[in-house]
């Protein structure tokens, strides 16, 4: 049984049809990349697994526990959709962080909010705190940017910036990562950085849905690799057999536009 | 002497320019935090009438809708303009206190309704401005993070949103100084009201010019604690 199972997902605004059924599944500790035009709607399916918009049809399930059927989604509470949303951290294509918040208190806050709803918390605050503060300095070092632990977003590089959302984002544990375009906004002399962290994390055996239109990186990090246009699936396969050995004109035609821009 | 003792007068005029002011600025805030919520109310119910309402606030002026406030009530009660509801609780007060001037209190009331209703209306719009200009990305990462909706809102936008109205809520603030005068377009003894009763009875011209120093010396203040308050929040970015 596959870790990540999402089903006929659906999704429309208004009169445009974004996703017209999309299925794929993932196994643990594997990294699936998701490509395309834009407007194909892989954004779109990633915000829907986030619960940033709601599916009008289709499933989604993680290590056997549906998360998300549309048939009964009204149905579920805002805890039951906070506590749903916590098995993913999603990573944003502008990164925003909080500005008013120091790249420790950016990374503290959520759990630090959380920990208030433990039962325990009242008697172990002082110790509760000290661990979560601890396991963001701990995810601080990892994105190497011990040194900015105090500094304020407006202080850092986008690339920075970059690094400290996901260190938030980890901060949570989250079973799957999502990352929406994570090096769109960046220079190209940063986009690197952000790519050696990713990296980093494929090597730990993070799960993790990438968005991208970085092609090299897509191919050198993923273990699957996703092709959507127009709202559907067209092709899937290992890195090789999408951006080697395309079987879809769509694909082909995608993948020439890449090569010679 | 004459001096001290109109500066003395004036300043006792001016203790009810302050207490509208501050009490003003107290009840106009959470009113004008409530409008801009509804005004921002995906239900249109409510949507509609809080938005038609700070039209007609912001397009009339103040010293009518004082006016308003002051004579509606009775003109609803009785259709007797003459049976001014504020009057009377004034001259009972006067009575019950022994006074041989007229107690204000009542006529205060009005006044202080109106200002509040007014303000309230231009916070609101500053309010809303602020709320709506932060970005949607900042609520979702919040969300995404596990945040509930009122976690969201008071731990990540509303500071954001305080830095980002700081400067329009000081000009505001400050013309709320100035409109404290339109008080005594119903004899409320503010500090205009009492020069121009030395204008009259005194035939002094000067004590109205000299409240121009009171206004300045407060509005100075403010400046300054709304400066630091800017600069406070001058760390981040938004």
């Amino acid at each position: 049984m596959a870790y990540l199972e999402v089903k006929n997902i659906y999704k429309r605004f208004g009169k445009t049809e974004v996703l017209k059924g999309i299925d794929f599944s993932m196994n643990k500790g594997q990294v699936v990349s998701i490509i395309g035009s834009s407007g194909s709607g892989k954004t779109t399916l990633l915000r829907c697994l986030n619960f940033l918009e709601i599916a009008d049809a289709g499933t989604f399930s993680v290590n056997n526990k549906v998360l998300f059927d549309a048939e009964n989604q009204k149905a579920l509470t805002d805890a039951q959709v906070r506590e749903n949303r916590l098995h993913f951290g999603l990573v944003f294509q502008n990164f925003n962080l909080f500005p008013q918040y120091s790249v420790l208190e950016n990374i503290c806050l959520a759990p630090k909010l959380q920990a208030k709803e433990r039962a325990d918390y009242k008697a172990n605050a002082k110790q509760i705190n000290a661990e979560i503060e601890a396991k963001a300095y701990k995810l601080i070092d990892d994105v190497g940017l011990s040194a900015k632990c105090n500094a304020y977003p407006c202080e850092l590089s986008g690339g920075q910036q970059q690094r400290v959302a996901i260190a938030r984002a980890l901060a949570l544990d989250p079973e799957i990562l999502f990352f929406d375009e994570p090096t769109s906004a960046l220079d190209p002399e940063l986009t690197g950085e952000i790519l050696k962290v990713i990296k980093e994390l494929a090597q730990r055996d993070m799960t993790m849905v990438i968005v991208t239109h970085e092609m090299q990186f897509a191919a050198e990090v993923s273990d699957q690799v996703i092709f959507m246009d127009g709202g559907v699936i067209v092709e899937q396969g290992t890195p090789d057999e999408v951006f080697v050995h395309p079987k879809s004109e769509r694909t082909k035609a995608f993948l020439s536009r890449y090569n010679n821009a | 002497m004459e001096f001290l003792t109109i500066t003395q007068d004036l300043l006792q005029g001016f203790g009810i320019t302050c207490l509208l002011f501050i009490m003003t600025l107290i009840l106009a805030i959470p009113l004008g935090l409530l409008f801009a919520f509804c005004s921002m109310s995906k239900i249109s119910v409510i949507k509609v009438p809080t938005k038609i309402f700070i039209w007609i606030i912001r397009g009339i002026p103040l010293m009518l809708f004082i006016f308003v406030i002051y004579y509606l009530p009775s003109l609803l009660a009785d259709g007797n303009a003459s049976l001014n509801i504020f009057n009377t609780i004034d001259l009972k007060m006067t009575i019950a206190a022994g006074s041989n001037e007229l107690l204000w209190q009542g006529r205060f009331l009005a006044v202080l309704i109106a200002f509040v209703i007014n303000y309230a209306c231009y916070f609101s719009e500053i309010f809303r401005g602020g709320i709506e200009s932060v970005s949607q990305g900042q609520y979702e990462a919040g969300y995404v993070l596990g945040m509930t909706k009122s976690q969201v809102f008071f731990k990540v936008v509303l500071k954001q949103v305080i830095k980002r109205i700081v400067p329009a809520l000081s000009n505001e603030i400050i013309t709320l100084v100035k409109d404290t005068a339109l008080a005594n377009a119903i004899a409320i003894p503010e500090i205009i009201k009492c020069a121009k009763d030395m204008a009259s009875s005194q035939a002094l011209i000067w004590p109205l010019f000299y409240t121009a120093v009171f206004y300045l010396l407060f509005v100075g203040v403010l400046t300054v604690v709304l400066n630091r308050v800017e600069k406070k929040l001058s760390y981040f970015k938004a």
